[in-house]
């Protein structure tokens, strides 16, 4: 059987697999290590000094899944409906709603926390466009 | 079955529009789940209540030029405004930003001035900012309600939803606001900013928002606060006992552009005396 | 049948290349303008509209035009613009396209357009003008693919489509009613708060965008088989004549209601377009060039011995476009923003990167128009000689 115009349909072909398997072969070899956010901070072990367990707004596990849609709905309980403080399912204790003087706050390590996981899943959230993160303890501020 | 190409492609086409709607509803339905509510959340137990914030300006009240530029720096710095500046040290008029400022009476009220007017007078400054209208022009046109009304009165800018079209910079009569036609951490300074509170980013427009983030907390706007004794009145004007209602209600108090409706809350003390 | 927008000859595919050029050009320095901002363009705090809108607010009144088309066609059976009918569909999805490029280039965040599908805000007028524009180029691809598919077949087209034909009349006149509502309702801006806005805008619309028509279907003739015919476009000049008498004459009324009162909001203006305030005289020069084409045409226009001519015909047209989009796309909005609310003098002048951008964008929506006349040229040159009733 005769393949009309095979030499267009076959280099096409190759460009189209060059583009969808770029990702596939652009990444061999490189190791990309499980992320491993670090919750050590000075101000985490204060809290832990005072309350005697490490406690975030609400489970690790909720915050892994959830902490995109619950920072979504506290910005619009706070720039819209002038809420302020959020009450945990958890552990029933009240937190200020804000991302910049609360949850970084206690994580003040965005390079060793949010950034762990965040360029391990190639996301890249604008948040830090706005609000200021905090500055790295060690290293000189950006 | 055969197909032919034109079924093929509307097939093709209804397809992608089938999938993309798709896409979008999956990617959105988190918007459909409920927000939060009380009694999940509450606002702060300190949090300044009121029915209508208003603000009440005396002019006579600042004595010197420092007393001026202490009110905008303190705004300007809580707030992370940017001071965007030509090279040689004048301000940058394309790019600047601004949530309060001064302008000379001739500029603050046009059309106001005569021409047997003393140079004095017309050049006398007055401190200028967004009003908050009752009946906001800008709230009115926005077409996402990034910029709307709180319940308290308050014009407030929601950041995170503004798509930069400028409609509200067109309709506010003004000139209260400003857009970020660049990274404004280009003009900012790490070593000074204020940690507690977000800049902006390139692409959205800004303006005063009465301190509606120290008015959470029970704290009095910063330019209220660093104007001098009796200059600058922050309350309730909805409640007979404020400062800034017994003001209004006994003092010539004039507002900029009342002719247009917008109903300003601002209002500006002619005369000056002492007050209360 | 879209397949024939990739058979051409030499000259076909010089001029696609010539205009993918200059869409890659506003590509890139859209690019740039997205990195940087904004202010890359030569917008300020006080004139913070500019080219992009005006070039937005002239292509609706554009593609607004095909009414002019459809109502003769449709309603009072003038059977003439059957032939000329689909160079008018498709010119105005070539000018909505170009508009939803140029509001897309002037937004600061357009990465959070589906704001404005997911928090509708039924108040804002701008919100209405995404609505209308959006339904309005669903409505020609519909009515373009669907006729002009039918003309292929040789066959009239289905009764159905009817019903979108006679939707497409009140919505065209809707599109541009919106847009000049985006400006007609402000109380901040005396120059543009009139009534008279969105006459204005129509009457504008209905001679500029037929104007480019007659110059395209001449191109047309020239390059191609089809002849749209004398009639039809002595016809369209008709049309492009009276609606430029109308705008005139509004803007006129504009003139008297602003400098009869005397109030200053809305004279100053004016007076900074025409004459200058406060010694910025920035667009004095485009301003009167913009006025001289305008009576050039109408005197070449209002003649019908000069009119029938088909070369002064089109000279009258490009004339009358050219001065159009002086006055709508740019001293409108100019004029709008100086002076300021504080009564000062801040000017505008575009930069170099948003003019490269607006000729790109400007190329892409020729693109579309090339691409899309290059299918209805090829199916009427097949279909030649068989007159079809709609």
């Amino acid at each position: 059987m005769k393949l009309y115009d095979g030499g267009k349909i076959l280099i096409g072909l190759v460009v189209f697999l060059a583009f969808v398997l770029f990702p596939f072969y652009n990444n061999i070899g490189k190791v990309n290590a499980k992320p491993e956010p670090k919750t050590d901070t000075p101000e985490i072990q204060e809290w832990v000094k005072i309350n005697g367990k490490k406690e975030c707004v609400e489970s690790k596990e909720f915050m892994q899944r959830e902490h995109m849609q619950l920072l979504n709905n506290w910005r619009d309980a706070v720039v819209r409906d002038m809420y302020r403080v959020y009450v945990s399912t958890s552990s029933g204790k009240q937190f200020n709603m804000s991302l910049q003087n609360g949850c970084l706050h206690c994580h003040s390590n965005k390079k060793k926390f949010c950034d762990e996981c965040h360029n391990y899943m190639a996301v890249k959230p604008y948040c830090f466009d706005c609000h200021i993160q905090p500055m790295e303890k060690e290293e000189n501020k950006s | 079955m055969s197909l032919d190409r034109r079924q093929f492609l509307k097939i093709a086409g209804i397809s992608s529009i089938l999938g993309f709607g798709a896409s979008v509803a999956s990617a959105t339905h988190t918007l459909w789940q409920k927000g939060l509510e009380p009694p999940q959340i509450e606002p702060n137990k300190d949090a300044l209540i009121a029915k209508r914030w208003a603000m009440v300006v005396d002019m006579s009240k600042f004595k010197t030029e420092e007393d001026i530029s202490k009110v905008t720096s303190a705004c300007h710095q809580t707030h992370n405004v940017p001071d965007f500046r030509n090279p040689d040290g004048t301000v940058d008029e394309k790019f600047e930003i601004k949530w309060i400022w001064q302008e000379p009476y001739e500029r603050t009220f046009p059309g106001a001035e005569n021409q047997f007017m003393s140079e004095h007078i017309k050049e006398m400054p007055f401190l200028v900012f967004c009003n908050h209208c009752d009946n906001p022009p800008c709230v009115r046109v926005c077409p996402t309600k990034a910029t709307f009304k709180l319940s308290n009165g308050v014009t407030m800018q929601d950041e995170h939803r503004c798509i930069g079209c400028r409609f509200c910079m067109a309709a506010c009569p003004y000139g209260s606001r400003s857009f970020n036609w660049t990274d404004p951490r280009k003009a900012l300074n790490a070593a000074t900013e204020n940690k507690a509170y977000p800049t902006r980013t390139k692409g959205v427009v800004e303006k005063c928002t009465f301190c509606t983030e120290r008015l959470q907390f029970g704290k009095m706007p910063a330019c209220v606060e660093a104007a001098p004794k009796d200059a600058m009145f922050f309350g309730d004007i909805e409640d007979p006992n404020s400062e800034v209602r017994k003001i209004v209600a006994t003092q010539l108090t004039i507002r900029r552009k009342p002719e247009l409706g917008t109903g300003p809350a601002v209002y500006y003390v002619i005369g000056g005396s002492d007050h209360a | 049948m879209l397949e024939k927008a990739f058979e051409g000859g030499k000259s076909y595919w010089a001029w696609l290349m010539f205009l993918g050029a200059l869409a890659l050009i506003g590509v890139y320095y859209y690019i740039q303008q997205f990195q940087f901002g904004l202010g890359l363009t030569g917008l300020n705090r006080d004139v913070s509209w500019g080219l992009y809108i005006g070039q937005f607010t002239f292509l609706v009144g554009v593609a607004a035009s095909a009414v002019m088309l459809v109502i003769p066609y449709y309603l009072h059976d003038f059977k003439k613009f059957g032939k000329i009918l689909i160079l008018g569909e498709f010119l105005a999805i070539s000018a909505v396209t170009m508009c939803i490029l140029f509001i897309f280039v002037d937004m600061g965040q357009p990465m959070r357009i589906m704001n404005v599908v997911l928090h509708p805000t039924l108040n804002s007028v701008m919100f209405w003008d995404s609505v209308v524009l959006s339904g309005y180029l669903a409505i020609n691809l519909l009515v373009g693919w669907v006729t002009l598919g039918a003309d292929r077949k040789g066959i009239a087209p289905p009764k159905w489509i009817r019903f979108f034909i006679y939707l497409s009349i009140p919505w065209a006149v809707s599109i541009h009613t919106v847009t000049a509502f985006l400006y007609a309702g402000l109380p901040a801006r005396h120059f543009w708060l009139s009534a008279v806005m969105a006459a204005r805008f129509l009457a504008s619309a209905f001679a500029a965008g037929p104007a480019l028509l007659i110059i395209l279907a001449l191109i047309v003739r020239k390059v191609t088989k089809f002849d749209p015919g004398k009639e039809p476009i002595q016809a369209v000049g008709k049309i492009v004549t009276y609606a430029m008498f109308a705008n005139v004459f509004l803007l006129g009324l504009e003139f008297f209601t602003a400098f009869y009162s005397g109030i200053p909001g809305h004279s100053l203006p004016f007076k900074y377009l025409y004459v200058g305030l406060d010694g910025h005289t920035e667009l004095v020069p485009l301003m009167w060039t913009s006025t001289i084409l305008a009576v050039l045409a109408l005197v070449m226009l209002v003649f019908p011995s000069i009119r029938k001519k088909e070369g002064m015909l089109a000279l009258a047209c490009g004339s009358l476009f050219i001065s159009l989009w002086i006055d709508k796309g740019f001293g409108l909005i100019i004029g709008g923003f100086v002076p300021n609310p504080f009564e000062e003098v801040h000017p505008y002048w575009p930069t170099m990167p948003e003019v490269l951008i607006t000729l790109g964008v400007w190329a892409i929506g020729f693109l579309v128009l090339s691409m899309l006349y290059k299918i209805a040229v090829s199916v009427r040159e097949r279909m030649a000689g068989i007159e079809i009733e709609h």
